[in-house]
Protein backbone atom coordinates (compact mmCIF):
# COMPACT_ATOMS: atom_id res chain seq x y z
CA UNK A 1 0.00 0.00 0.00
CA UNK A 2 1.09 3.83 -0.98
CA UNK A 3 2.30 5.88 2.23
CA UNK A 4 0.09 8.46 2.87
CA UNK A 5 -0.18 12.26 4.51
CA UNK A 6 -2.77 13.12 6.43
CA UNK A 7 -4.25 16.66 4.60
CA UNK A 8 -6.40 19.44 5.23
CA UNK A 9 -8.03 22.07 3.19
CA UNK A 10 -9.29 24.68 4.95
CA UNK A 11 -10.36 28.17 4.32
CA UNK A 12 -11.67 30.80 7.06
CA UNK A 13 -15.36 30.20 6.06
CA UNK A 14 -15.11 26.21 5.94
CA UNK A 15 -13.63 23.20 5.67
CA UNK A 16 -12.72 21.93 2.18
CA UNK A 17 -11.26 18.62 2.48
CA UNK A 18 -9.60 16.46 4.65
CA UNK A 19 -8.02 12.94 4.79
CA UNK A 20 -5.56 10.93 3.55
CA UNK A 21 -3.84 11.50 0.63
CA UNK A 22 -0.60 9.74 -1.17
CA UNK A 23 0.28 13.02 -3.20
CA UNK A 24 -0.78 17.04 -3.47
CA UNK A 25 -0.05 19.15 -6.92
CA UNK A 26 -0.36 22.89 -5.83
CA UNK A 27 0.48 26.00 -7.95
CA UNK A 28 2.54 27.88 -5.34
CA UNK A 29 4.62 31.66 -6.11
CA UNK A 30 7.52 30.15 -7.30
CA UNK A 31 5.66 27.40 -9.43
CA UNK A 32 4.33 23.94 -9.65
CA UNK A 33 4.86 21.97 -6.60
CA UNK A 34 4.32 18.10 -6.02
CA UNK A 35 4.00 16.85 -2.13
CA UNK A 36 4.83 13.52 -0.71
CA UNK A 37 4.51 12.05 2.25
CA UNK A 38 7.57 13.01 4.78
CA UNK A 39 7.84 16.25 2.77
CA UNK A 40 11.29 18.52 4.82
CA UNK A 41 8.81 21.38 6.32
CA UNK A 42 7.76 23.82 3.81
CA UNK A 43 6.04 27.08 3.23
CA UNK A 44 5.04 28.82 0.41
CA UNK A 45 2.43 31.42 -0.76
CA UNK A 46 -0.16 29.67 -3.10
CA UNK A 47 -1.31 31.50 -7.15
CA UNK A 48 -4.38 30.76 -7.53
CA UNK A 49 -4.81 27.31 -9.59
CA UNK A 50 -5.92 23.88 -8.64
CA UNK A 51 -5.04 21.55 -5.85
CA UNK A 52 -4.90 18.19 -7.55
CA UNK A 53 -4.98 15.52 -4.65
CA UNK A 54 -4.30 11.67 -5.14
CA UNK A 55 -6.19 10.28 -2.40
CA UNK A 56 -5.19 7.01 -0.56
CA UNK A 57 -6.45 3.97 -2.71
CA UNK A 58 -5.14 6.50 -5.77
CA UNK A 59 -8.82 8.28 -6.33
CA UNK A 60 -8.02 11.92 -7.83
CA UNK A 61 -9.51 15.10 -6.35
CA UNK A 62 -9.59 18.52 -7.67
CA UNK A 63 -10.64 21.56 -5.53
CA UNK A 64 -10.04 25.04 -7.21
CA UNK A 65 -8.53 27.72 -4.62
CA UNK A 66 -8.24 31.53 -4.94
CA UNK A 67 -5.05 31.41 -3.27
CA UNK A 68 -3.16 31.25 0.01
CA UNK A 69 -0.83 29.88 2.07
CA UNK A 70 0.76 25.53 1.47
CA UNK A 71 2.44 23.95 5.14
CA UNK A 72 4.16 20.71 4.97
CA UNK A 73 4.73 19.15 7.39
CA UNK A 74 6.74 15.53 7.11
CA UNK A 75 3.07 14.18 8.57
CA UNK A 76 0.68 16.72 7.40
CA UNK A 77 0.46 18.98 4.96
CA UNK A 78 -2.67 22.14 5.47
CA UNK A 79 -3.21 24.92 2.78
CA UNK A 80 -4.57 27.70 4.16
CA UNK A 81 -7.29 28.56 1.08
CA UNK A 82 -7.88 32.00 0.53
CA UNK A 83 -11.62 32.96 0.11
CA UNK A 84 -11.68 35.33 -3.00
CA UNK A 85 -8.95 36.24 -4.90
CA UNK A 86 -7.04 38.89 -2.94
CA UNK A 87 -4.10 41.28 -4.20
CA UNK A 88 -2.56 44.69 -2.82
CA UNK A 89 -5.21 46.34 -5.44
CA UNK A 90 -8.25 44.72 -4.32
CA UNK A 91 -7.08 44.89 -0.65
CA UNK A 92 -6.85 48.34 -1.35
CA UNK A 93 -10.03 48.83 -2.86
CA UNK A 94 -12.09 47.47 -0.31
CA UNK A 95 -10.34 49.51 2.40
CA UNK A 96 -10.87 52.70 0.49
CA UNK A 97 -14.94 51.61 -0.08
CA UNK A 98 -14.89 50.96 4.17
CA UNK A 99 -13.99 54.59 4.28
CA UNK A 100 -16.06 55.69 1.64
CA UNK A 101 -19.37 54.60 3.39
CA UNK A 102 -18.05 55.69 6.78
CA UNK A 103 -18.08 59.28 5.58
CA UNK A 104 -21.31 58.86 3.44
CA UNK A 105 -23.37 57.48 6.30
CA UNK A 106 -21.96 59.99 8.99
CA UNK A 107 -22.92 62.66 6.64
CA UNK A 108 -26.22 61.90 5.52
CA UNK A 109 -28.89 61.27 8.03
CA UNK A 110 -30.81 58.36 7.80
CA UNK A 111 -28.25 56.92 5.24
CA UNK A 112 -29.56 55.06 2.41
CA UNK A 113 -28.14 51.95 3.07
CA UNK A 114 -28.40 50.10 -0.43
CA UNK A 115 -25.57 51.86 -1.17
CA UNK A 116 -23.78 49.22 0.49
CA UNK A 117 -25.30 46.52 -0.51
CA UNK A 118 -24.87 47.26 -3.97
CA UNK A 119 -21.07 48.26 -3.73
CA UNK A 120 -20.61 44.58 -1.90
CA UNK A 121 -22.36 42.76 -5.20
CA UNK A 122 -20.27 45.03 -7.57
CA UNK A 123 -16.70 43.72 -5.55
CA UNK A 124 -18.08 40.25 -5.58
CA UNK A 125 -18.75 40.36 -9.68
CA UNK A 126 -15.19 41.86 -9.57
CA UNK A 127 -13.70 39.00 -7.91
CA UNK A 128 -15.94 36.39 -9.72
CA UNK A 129 -14.81 37.79 -12.99
CA UNK A 130 -11.19 38.21 -11.92
CA UNK A 131 -11.04 34.16 -11.25
CA UNK A 132 -12.73 33.45 -14.40
CA UNK A 133 -10.18 35.57 -15.96
CA UNK A 134 -7.30 33.49 -14.81
CA UNK A 135 -8.52 30.09 -15.51
CA UNK A 136 -8.68 31.19 -18.86
CA UNK A 137 -5.27 32.34 -18.98
CA UNK A 138 -4.23 29.10 -17.62
CA UNK B 1 -72.54 45.96 25.28
CA UNK B 2 -69.59 48.33 26.34
CA UNK B 3 -66.89 48.19 24.11
CA UNK B 4 -67.68 44.67 23.03
CA UNK B 5 -66.56 45.17 19.68
CA UNK B 6 -63.28 47.88 20.29
CA UNK B 7 -62.29 44.50 22.53
CA UNK B 8 -62.86 42.38 19.82
CA UNK B 9 -60.52 44.09 17.19
CA UNK B 10 -57.97 44.38 19.45
CA UNK B 11 -58.13 41.03 20.26
CA UNK B 12 -57.53 40.42 16.44
CA UNK B 13 -54.63 42.59 16.15
CA UNK B 14 -53.11 40.98 18.98
CA UNK B 15 -53.20 37.55 17.64
CA UNK B 16 -51.83 39.15 14.25
CA UNK B 17 -48.87 40.44 15.91
CA UNK B 18 -48.21 36.81 17.97
CA UNK B 19 -48.72 35.11 14.37
CA UNK B 20 -45.53 37.16 13.34
CA UNK B 21 -43.55 36.72 16.68
CA UNK B 22 -43.96 33.19 16.60
CA UNK B 23 -42.80 32.95 12.59
CA UNK B 24 -40.11 35.06 13.85
CA UNK B 25 -39.07 32.71 16.18
CA UNK B 26 -39.30 29.85 14.51
CA UNK B 27 -36.92 31.35 11.76
CA UNK B 28 -34.86 32.84 13.85
CA UNK B 29 -34.13 28.79 15.60
CA UNK B 30 -33.34 27.31 12.15
CA UNK B 31 -30.83 30.21 11.04
CA UNK B 32 -29.38 29.95 14.88
CA UNK B 33 -28.97 26.22 14.11
CA UNK B 34 -27.24 27.20 10.15
CA UNK B 35 -25.13 30.11 11.83
CA UNK B 36 -23.85 27.64 14.86
CA UNK B 37 -22.60 25.16 12.30
CA UNK B 38 -20.89 28.31 10.37
CA UNK B 39 -18.88 29.22 13.73
CA UNK B 40 -18.02 25.35 13.90
CA UNK B 41 -16.39 25.25 10.60
CA UNK B 42 -14.81 28.64 11.21
CA UNK B 43 -12.24 27.06 13.85
CA UNK B 44 -9.71 24.76 11.93
CA UNK B 45 -8.50 27.67 9.64
CA UNK B 46 -7.88 29.70 12.37
CA UNK B 47 -6.17 26.87 14.62
CA UNK B 48 -3.92 26.45 11.64
CA UNK B 49 -2.79 29.75 11.84
CA UNK B 50 -2.10 30.31 14.69
CA UNK B 51 0.10 26.82 14.55
CA UNK B 52 2.01 28.07 11.62
CA UNK B 53 2.45 31.77 12.98
CA UNK B 54 3.78 30.35 16.42
CA UNK B 55 6.01 28.46 14.22
CA UNK B 56 7.72 30.96 12.42
CA UNK B 57 7.64 32.88 15.53
CA UNK B 58 9.89 30.33 17.02
CA UNK B 59 12.31 29.79 13.91
CA UNK B 60 12.88 33.25 12.38
CA UNK B 61 13.70 35.26 15.40
CA UNK B 62 15.74 38.22 13.50
CA UNK B 63 12.46 39.61 12.15
CA UNK B 64 10.05 40.92 14.49
CA UNK B 65 6.52 42.14 12.48
CA UNK B 66 5.10 45.21 13.94
CA UNK B 67 2.34 43.42 14.54
CA UNK B 68 3.81 41.65 17.69
CA UNK B 69 5.56 44.40 19.77
CA UNK B 70 3.60 46.34 22.03
CA UNK B 71 4.35 50.62 22.18
CA UNK B 72 2.63 53.07 24.44
CA UNK B 73 -0.54 53.40 24.01
CA UNK B 74 -1.99 56.95 22.68
CA UNK B 75 -4.80 56.56 20.61
CA UNK B 76 -6.59 52.92 20.08
CA UNK B 77 -8.91 50.91 17.72
CA UNK B 78 -12.19 49.85 17.46
CA UNK B 79 -13.74 47.03 15.43
CA UNK B 80 -17.45 46.69 16.53
CA UNK B 81 -19.42 43.87 15.22
CA UNK B 82 -23.19 44.91 15.69
CA UNK B 83 -26.41 43.39 13.79
CA UNK B 84 -28.09 45.02 10.49
CA UNK B 85 -31.99 44.32 12.21
CA UNK B 86 -32.95 45.01 15.62
CA UNK B 87 -36.21 42.87 17.48
CA UNK B 88 -32.98 40.86 19.16
CA UNK B 89 -33.37 42.12 22.96
CA UNK B 90 -30.99 44.18 24.39
CA UNK B 91 -28.14 42.44 22.33
CA UNK B 92 -26.64 45.75 20.75
CA UNK B 93 -27.33 48.05 23.34
CA UNK B 94 -25.47 45.76 25.77
CA UNK B 95 -22.48 45.49 23.70
CA UNK B 96 -22.86 49.68 23.15
CA UNK B 97 -22.85 49.96 26.77
CA UNK B 98 -19.62 48.10 27.15
CA UNK B 99 -17.88 50.00 24.71
CA UNK B 100 -18.93 53.35 25.93
CA UNK B 101 -17.97 52.04 29.42
CA UNK B 102 -14.14 51.72 27.88
CA UNK B 103 -14.50 54.79 26.35
CA UNK B 104 -15.03 56.23 29.39
CA UNK B 105 -11.46 55.18 30.77
CA UNK B 106 -9.67 55.50 27.66
CA UNK B 107 -11.00 59.55 27.91
CA UNK B 108 -9.64 59.81 31.71
CA UNK B 109 -6.09 58.46 30.66
CA UNK B 110 -6.52 61.01 27.53
CA UNK B 111 -6.71 58.28 24.96
CA UNK B 112 -8.37 58.88 22.12
CA UNK B 113 -10.64 56.22 19.73
CA UNK B 114 -10.96 55.33 16.40
CA UNK B 115 -13.84 52.90 15.25
CA UNK B 116 -14.96 51.07 12.08
CA UNK B 117 -18.22 49.79 12.10
CA UNK B 118 -19.69 46.64 10.81
CA UNK B 119 -23.76 46.38 10.84
CA UNK B 120 -26.40 48.97 10.82
CA UNK B 121 -26.74 49.30 14.29
CA UNK B 122 -23.63 50.42 15.17
CA UNK B 123 -23.37 52.77 12.29
CA UNK B 124 -26.54 54.41 13.85
CA UNK B 125 -25.21 54.17 17.45
CA UNK B 126 -21.74 55.47 16.46
CA UNK B 127 -23.03 58.30 14.45
CA UNK B 128 -25.18 59.43 17.25
CA UNK B 129 -22.30 58.85 20.23
CA UNK B 130 -20.21 61.07 17.89
CA UNK B 131 -17.18 59.17 17.83
CA UNK B 132 -14.54 59.07 14.88
CA UNK B 133 -15.60 56.25 12.36
CA UNK B 134 -13.13 55.29 9.98
CA UNK B 135 -14.36 52.65 7.80
CA UNK B 136 -18.09 50.95 8.07
CA UNK B 137 -20.23 47.87 6.70
CA UNK B 138 -23.51 46.66 6.68
CA UNK B 139 -25.71 43.95 5.02
CA UNK B 140 -23.85 41.12 5.24
CA UNK B 141 -27.15 39.29 5.02
CA UNK B 142 -27.45 35.86 6.75
CA UNK B 143 -24.34 34.55 5.46
CA UNK B 144 -21.40 36.25 5.92
CA UNK B 145 -18.45 36.54 3.51
CA UNK B 146 -14.70 36.74 4.67
CA UNK B 147 -14.87 39.48 1.61
CA UNK B 148 -17.55 41.92 3.24
CA UNK B 149 -14.89 42.19 6.32
CA UNK B 150 -11.59 42.91 4.19
CA UNK B 151 -11.89 46.43 3.74
CA UNK B 152 -12.54 47.36 7.25
CA UNK B 153 -9.71 45.22 8.70
CA UNK B 154 -7.50 46.60 6.19
CA UNK B 155 -8.42 50.46 7.46
CA UNK B 156 -7.66 49.82 10.59
CA UNK B 157 -4.32 47.50 10.00
CA UNK B 158 -3.15 50.00 8.00
CA UNK B 159 -4.04 52.74 10.73
CA UNK B 160 -2.05 50.31 12.96
CA UNK B 161 1.23 50.49 10.59
CA UNK B 162 0.91 54.16 10.42
CA UNK B 163 1.04 54.53 13.72
CA UNK B 164 -2.16 56.09 13.82
CA UNK B 165 -3.60 53.50 16.78
CA UNK B 166 -1.03 51.78 18.91
CA UNK B 167 -3.87 48.96 19.97
CA UNK B 168 -6.88 46.99 18.09
CA UNK B 169 -9.49 45.71 19.64
CA UNK B 170 -12.75 43.78 18.40
CA UNK B 171 -16.05 44.01 19.82
CA UNK B 172 -18.86 41.23 19.46
CA UNK B 173 -21.71 39.07 21.28
CA UNK B 174 -20.20 35.49 22.37
CA UNK B 175 -22.66 32.86 21.94
CA UNK B 176 -22.58 31.69 25.06
CA UNK B 177 -25.80 29.29 24.88
CA UNK B 178 -29.14 29.62 23.14
CA UNK B 179 -30.11 31.88 26.17
CA UNK B 180 -27.03 33.42 27.43
CA UNK B 181 -25.31 35.96 24.64
CA UNK B 182 -22.19 38.32 26.36
CA UNK B 183 -20.23 40.82 24.97
CA UNK B 184 -16.80 40.62 24.62
CA UNK B 185 -13.60 42.83 23.50
CA UNK B 186 -10.91 41.14 22.87
CA UNK B 187 -7.35 42.72 21.62
CA UNK B 188 -6.63 42.19 17.96
CA UNK B 189 -3.06 44.09 17.81
CA UNK B 190 -0.54 43.47 19.19
CA UNK B 191 -0.96 39.69 19.26
CA UNK B 192 -1.56 38.69 22.60
CA UNK B 193 1.62 36.28 23.46
CA UNK B 194 -0.60 33.45 24.31
CA UNK B 195 -2.33 33.55 20.97
CA UNK B 196 0.93 32.57 19.71
CA UNK B 197 3.08 30.73 22.62
CA UNK B 198 4.07 27.60 20.83
CA UNK B 199 6.15 24.67 22.04
CA UNK B 200 10.11 25.20 21.75
CA UNK B 201 11.65 23.04 18.17
CA UNK B 202 14.79 23.22 16.49
CA UNK B 203 13.85 23.09 12.76
CA UNK B 204 12.57 25.56 10.79
CA UNK B 205 11.02 25.74 7.53
CA UNK B 206 12.38 25.92 4.34
CA UNK B 207 10.77 29.41 3.03
CA UNK B 208 9.88 30.02 -0.88
CA UNK B 209 10.41 32.37 -1.56
CA UNK B 210 11.58 34.21 1.79
CA UNK B 211 9.75 34.44 4.99
CA UNK B 212 8.70 37.66 5.42
CA UNK B 213 5.99 38.62 3.11
CA UNK B 214 4.64 35.14 4.46
CA UNK B 215 4.79 36.34 8.16
CA UNK B 216 3.08 39.37 6.78
CA UNK B 217 0.46 37.73 4.60
CA UNK B 218 0.02 34.99 7.28
CA UNK B 219 -0.64 37.96 10.31
CA UNK B 220 -3.28 40.18 8.19
CA UNK B 221 -4.95 36.71 7.16
CA UNK B 222 -5.09 35.88 10.41
CA UNK B 223 -6.71 39.22 12.19
CA UNK B 224 -8.63 38.99 9.08
CA UNK B 225 -10.27 35.69 10.62
CA UNK B 226 -10.49 36.64 13.53
CA UNK B 227 -12.68 39.46 12.86
CA UNK B 228 -14.58 37.03 10.41
CA UNK B 229 -15.36 34.82 13.77
CA UNK B 230 -16.59 38.19 15.64
CA UNK B 231 -18.91 38.57 12.71
CA UNK B 232 -20.45 35.09 12.31
CA UNK B 233 -20.37 34.38 16.44
CA UNK B 234 -22.14 37.63 16.49
CA UNK B 235 -24.48 36.79 13.73
CA UNK B 236 -25.34 33.27 15.73
CA UNK B 237 -25.91 35.64 19.13
CA UNK B 238 -27.89 37.72 17.35
CA UNK B 239 -30.64 34.90 16.18
CA UNK B 240 -30.66 33.25 19.99
CA UNK B 241 -31.24 36.59 20.92
CA UNK B 242 -33.88 37.40 18.99
CA UNK B 243 -35.43 33.61 19.32
CA UNK B 244 -35.80 34.39 22.87
CA UNK B 245 -37.02 37.82 22.67
CA UNK B 246 -39.90 36.37 20.07
CA UNK B 247 -40.95 33.60 22.48
CA UNK B 248 -40.97 35.89 25.20
CA UNK B 249 -43.57 38.53 22.83
CA UNK B 250 -45.72 35.64 21.63
CA UNK B 251 -45.81 34.28 25.05
CA UNK B 252 -46.73 37.95 26.50
CA UNK B 253 -49.37 38.14 23.62
CA UNK B 254 -51.09 35.08 24.37
CA UNK B 255 -51.49 36.64 27.78
CA UNK B 256 -53.41 39.67 27.08
CA UNK B 257 -55.44 37.19 24.75
CA UNK B 258 -56.78 35.86 27.45
CA UNK B 259 -56.99 38.79 29.73
CA UNK B 260 -58.92 40.61 27.19
CA UNK B 261 -61.40 37.70 26.30
CA UNK B 262 -62.09 37.67 29.55
CA UNK B 263 -62.92 41.23 29.55
CA UNK B 264 -64.78 40.64 26.31
CA UNK B 265 -66.92 37.70 28.02
CA UNK B 266 -67.58 39.78 30.92
CA UNK B 267 -69.39 42.57 28.86
CA UNK B 268 -70.94 40.47 26.77
CA UNK B 269 -72.28 38.67 30.08
CA UNK B 270 -73.32 41.92 31.70
CA UNK B 271 -74.96 42.93 28.13
CA UNK B 272 -77.24 39.73 28.10
CA UNK B 273 -77.82 40.19 32.09
CA UNK B 274 -79.21 43.69 31.19
CA UNK B 275 -80.98 42.63 27.76
CA UNK B 276 -82.98 39.76 29.96
CA UNK B 277 -83.59 41.95 33.59
CA UNK B 278 -85.45 44.79 30.84
CA UNK B 279 -87.42 42.29 29.00
CA UNK B 280 -88.79 40.71 32.56
CA UNK B 281 -89.45 44.37 33.67
CA UNK B 282 -91.39 44.87 30.82
CA UNK B 283 -93.33 42.41 30.81
CA UNK B 284 -94.00 42.57 33.85
CA UNK B 285 -95.14 46.36 33.96
CA UNK B 286 -97.28 45.12 30.96
CA UNK B 287 -98.67 42.07 32.81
Amino acid sequence: MAMTVQLDVVSAEEKIFSGLVESVQVTGSEGELGILPFHAPLLTPLKPGMVRIVKQFGEEHVIYVAGGVLEVQPDSITVLADVAVRGEDLDEQAALDAQKRATEAMQHAGADFNYAEAAAQLAEAIAQLRVIQKLRKK
Amino acid sequence: MAGGKEIKSKIGSINNTRKITSAMEKVAVSKMRKAQERVAATRPYAEGMRKVIGNIAQGNIEYRHPYLSERDVKRVGYIIISTDRGLCGGLNTNEFKKVVLEMKSWKSQNVEAEFAVIGNKATAFFKRFGGKVVAQQTGSGDVPRLADVIGSVKVMLQAYLDGRIDRLFLVYNTFVNTMKQEPVIDQLLPLPKADIAQKEHNWDYLYEPDPQPILDMLLDRYIESQVYQGVVENAASEHAARMVAMKAATDNAGNLMDDLKLVYNKARQAAITQELSEIVAGAAAVG
